[in-house]
């Protein structure tokens, strides 16, 4: 249940304007990998192309490929939805739905989509799927609640809860531990370790350490000024990263030198 | 998905395909009855323009000389509303945004709003059985005492049923418009900018004038004009408190008074027959022209606030 | 936004110098007292004119005189004893209540008129007979009422599918010449007279029916193109408000965007449709003038929306308030019973919506 991925020359524009500038990486199945990057340097754009999520900015485009197993996601007869359910997203903010309670949030993909499932088979999977996102503890005797009710930290593992119910083979984590605190971001740290071993995993990060904790490999992205394209820089195992990269402007920026 | 590229066309689902159509459908709606309105109206005003007195009863000479006055009775009853409303709605807003308790602010905020729905056919019944009787004591006395000023120059009018009460109808009827606009406004004033004035040593009425003010006009101004749009097409209550006589006179407190086109249209309507129908209904014409005009100025006004602020 | 720190214990100072940060200032309660003595006055002078000429007290007057009287000694005193700056903001201060107190008038004064008024013809029998055959006392506005339910039913049917889809559109998938002219159309129409609404669909009807034809639906189609509008503006205002994370969460999880915006975007959305949607409905129950002219009156019931005139509440208040028989009383009566009738309506749409606003509406966090 995890998937190759291969970019090819890939340029990200909206409307006019070039985002970021032909990145080519691949990104190995069961592996974590990392996007760093200072603010704006189209990290975050750049993994929104992965499932295709940039096409819900008006205007913004893409040339070149993205390769899932071989297959270009942006192929004319590519449905972008049929893409988003192979690649699942877990956002900077936690957002469950404030009109479902906790299970309805996990079965959100499966019954949102009109698809049929049983009774059994729906707590059979809200609870496969809690325990992937080890909150099952946590919320098994009120599943009913809104899911607005848990804390911060417990919204967002929800929300990977209900990414890994629709059983996909990418999950990409846009900085998921951004708007958490310390405690609650270890559990996310722990919980990615675990994912790995089903799931390729792709997270943007402005945390350092987090790279360096969770990550096999890691990309540093970079941009030149302001109104220029963001650009893949580096991309390497994130040991050598950290402590030998071949890019003065990587050395720069891991050792916190700037950005 | 609604990016269309050189590349990708998104693939469009059957769902997707039936929902955006019937949305599509639903807005174009919107243009046709737009259409239909400023066409049917049309239609029916054509004979009207260019009719005499032989064609149709209630016209003197030509339609142009029967509405003319009507338009000046719209005007200046829809602007003595405004003069009256807007001071009043800005202390209210400012009441209520800067002055009240923060927890009182909704709540008041909501009486306001209950005057907004009081139907107009209650205000007319209200105005004329109310207000105009406890009124008309205030007119004898400005008649008796401030007689040489123009506009209260008498004789007094014995019902108290003239074009100054039916504006004060109108002003509270637009208060609650014009008030609700400008508390918004002045509730977006950025903290920065009021915190900055009450550093400098302000009291509260001066960071108001430095901070809060400045920052509301443009929301006032298109307030106002909203206001006078209302104020232009308020049939029933005009209707029911002015005694008109159809005069052009900018007299407020006397006996002779204009008429407003909605109000003319609301009392001769029902008894009208053959080109007189036409006739009400080319003067409706003209008044939707003219509150068109005036909410187009408003929504100019306000859209060039939008550049001012870069908020969007 | 003024934080109040506790200064920490201060250290005895060697002797009490001359504190620059007092100034002279009016004791705690003398804006009341002050407030108090102007009504005395005010009232004090009314009630010598009221006992002169054996006339009724002036209650708004006493209001407007006092707080004129208010305004005019704050500022003196404040001037006298804080100097201008503090004088000019209390007298503002006054200007800006005083605002306040003279729009709760006209409020309070026609609550208490149409309930008092209303409430002696406020009857069984008026809410269970129409006018047919009735000159004089008796009768009922039921016919009325029977009307007003039914176009405005008719309206808000008409209106609430075409309105809700045109937000829809608007927000989830307007790019462009046509969502920018929509909206600028919306506006316009906002801004219909409702007059001119109630010509539009007579001018419609009498094209395709003859002139003079006066029906439900035409008074409907008139209610409609009031209603629309308001129906638009407020569901997209709400619709805006659904965070666009969740409608990405519901995109990253492979759902077609027909499906997000019925199951995701909707739904926590709706409380504040429906909010607007009532509001919208209250606003259009209240028309008078569109439905004298597209649906005219009559004193019999009409259960047909497509034959023959139809009654409606405001329309009866205005017919029984014109068309005075006699004895006029009777008509009066019926007239403020209506209005009485009407403002409740109203006034339990306004309730439910904004109670729908404060209960149903989901939590969104943050």
């Amino acid at each position: 249940m995890s998937k190759r991925i291969e970019v090819r020359d890939l340029n990200v524009y909206y409307s006019k304007f070039l985002a970021v500038e032909g990145v080519s990486l691949e990104i190995e199945p069961r592996s974590v990998t990392a996007f760093i990057g200072p603010s704006g340097c189209g990290k975050s754009t750049f993994l929104r192309t992965l499932n295709r999520m940039h096409e819900v900015i008006p205007g913004a485009r893409v040339e070149g490929e993205v390769l899932i197993d071989g297959n270009n996601l942006y192929d004319a007869d590519v449905d972008p939805v049929l893409v988003r359910r192979q690649v699942g997203m877990v956002f900077q903010r936690p957002n469950p739905f404030p009109t479902m309670s906790i299970k309805e949030n996990v079965l959100a993909g499966v019954k949102l989509n009109n698809k049929r499932i049983s009774k059994s088979d729906a707590d059979a999977l809200v609870e496969k799927s809690l325990q992937g996102a080890n909150l099952w503890n946590e919320v098994k005797d009120r599943l009913d609640r809104p899911g607005s009710s848990l804390s911060g930290g417990q919204q967002q593992r929800l929300c990977i809860a209900r990414a890994i119910a629709v059983s996909p083979e990418v999950i990409l984590m846009d900085e998921p531990c951004s708007a958490l605190d310390p405690i609650s971001t270890l559990a996310i740290e722990d919980l990615i370790e675990e994912l790995k071993q089903d799931y390729t995993i792709v997270i943007v990060t402005h945390n350092m350490q987090q790279a360096s904790r969770v990550s096999d490999r890691t990309a540093f992205f970079n941009i030149a000024g302001t109104g220029k394209p963001g650009k893949l820089i580096e991309y390497d195992d994130t040991t050598t990263i950290f402590s030998n990269p071949s890019v003065k402007a990587t050395e720069d920026y891991v050792s916190g030198r700037f950005g | 998905m609604t990016t269309a590229t050189a590349q990708i066309t998104a693939k469009q689902r059957p769902g997707d395909r039936v929902f955006s159509g019937s949305a599509v459908f639903a807005g174009s709606m919107i243009l046709v009855t737009l259409a239909a309105v400023a066409g049917f109206l049309l239609i029916q005003s054509l004979p009207a323009l260019v009719a005499s007195n032989e064609d149709a009863s209630i016209l003197d000479s030509n339609f142009w000389a029967y509405v003319g006055p009507l338009v000046f009775g719209t005007v200046w009853a829809a602007l003595l509303a405004l003069v009256m409303a807007l001071p009043i709605s800005i202390g209210i807003a400012l009441f209520i945004s800067h002055y009240a308790p923060r927890r009182l602010a909704s709540v008041l905020g909501y009486i306001v709003d209950l005057l907004a729905a009081v139907p107009s056919v209650v205000f007319g019944l209200w105005g004329i059985g109310v207000l105009a009787p406890a009124i008309q004591p205030l007119y004898s006395w400005l008649v008796d005492n401030m007689g040489w000023f123009p506009l209260f120059a008498g004789p007094v009018s014995g019902t108290g049923r003239t074009i100054l009460t039916a504006a004060v109808v109108l002003a509270v009827m637009v208060l609650p418009i014009i008030t609700a606009i400008c508390r918004e406004v002045f509730l977006q004033t950025p903290v920065l900018h009021e915190e900055a004035a009450l550093a400098l040593g302000a009291t509260r009425w001066e960071m108001i004038r430095i901070a809060v003010l400045p920052f509301g006009r443009p929301g006032i101004i298109s307030a106002s004009v909203l206001g006078l749009g209302r104020a232009l097409g308020e049939t029933m209550a005009v209707a029911m408190v002015l005694s008109a006589t159809g005069a052009v006179t900018f007299q407020l407190l006397t006996s002779v008074n204009p008429s407003t086109i909605a109000a003319n249209i609301a009392l001769s309507f029902p008894e009208a027959y053959g080109i007189n129908v036409n006739v009400l209904i080319a003067t409706g014409l003209i008044l939707f022209v003219v509150t068109f005009a005036v909410n187009a100025l408003a929504r100019w006004i306000v859209s060039r606030r939008k550049e001012f602020s870069g908020a969007n | 936004m003024t934080t109040t720190l506790t200064p920490p214990e201060l250290r005895p100072a060697a002797s009490p110098i001359a504190n620059s940060l007092t100034a002279g200032k009016l004791p705690q309660g003398a804006p009341w007292m002050m407030l108090g003595a102007s009504l005395l006055v005010a009232a004090g002078v009314f009630g010598v004119v009221a006992a002169g000429n054996g006339s009724e007290f002036n209650w708004v007057g006493t209001l407007v005189v006092g707080a004129i009287l208010y305004i005019v000694a704050i500022w003196l005193f404040s001037r006298i004893v804080e100097g201008s700056r503090r004088a000019t903001d209390r007298f503002v201060t006054a200007l800006v209540t005083g605002a306040f107190v003279l729009a709760m008038i006209p409020l309070v004064s026609l609550a208490i008129t149409v309930v008092t008024f209303g409430l002696a013809r406020f009857d069984a029998e008026f809410f269970t007979s129409s006018m047919r055959n009735v000159t004089g006392e008796g009768g009922g506005a039921l016919h009325a009422i029977v009307g007003t339910l039914l176009m405005t039913g008719t309206a808000a049917l008409i209106s609430i599918p075409i309105g809700l889809m045109t937000s829809i559109y608007l927000v989830e998938y307007g790019r462009g010449r046509l969502a920018q002219g929509i909206t600028f159309l919306v506006d316009v129409m906002t801004g219909i007279p409702s007059i001119v609404a109630g010509l539009f669909a007579y001018a419609l009807f009498a094209i395709f029916w003859g002139p003079g034809t006066r029906t439900g639906i035409a008074g409907a189609v008139a209610l409609t193109v009031l209603m629309i509008p308001v129906v638009v503006r407020s569901s997209e205002e709400m619709l805006k408000l659904v965070p666009n994370e969740l409608r990405e969460a519901a995109y990253a999880l492979g759902v077609p965007k027909w499906l997000t915006i019925v199951k995701v975007v909707l739904p926590t959305a709706i409380a504040g449709i429906t909010t607007g949607i009532m509001l919208a409905i209250a606003r259009v129950i209240g028309e008078t003038a569109p439905l004298l002219i597209a649906a005219g009156f009559t004193q019999s019931m009409n259960y047909n929306l497509f034959e023959g005139r139809m009654s409606s509440l405001p329309v009866f208040v205005y017919t029984q308030y014109a068309n005075q028989g006699n004895p006029p009383e009777a008509y009066l009566d019926r007239a403020w019973a209506a209005a009485l009738t009407l403002i409740l309506i109203v006034m339990a749409l306004n309730l439910i919506a904004r109670l729908v606003a404060r209960f149903f509406a989901p939590k969104l966090g943050r």
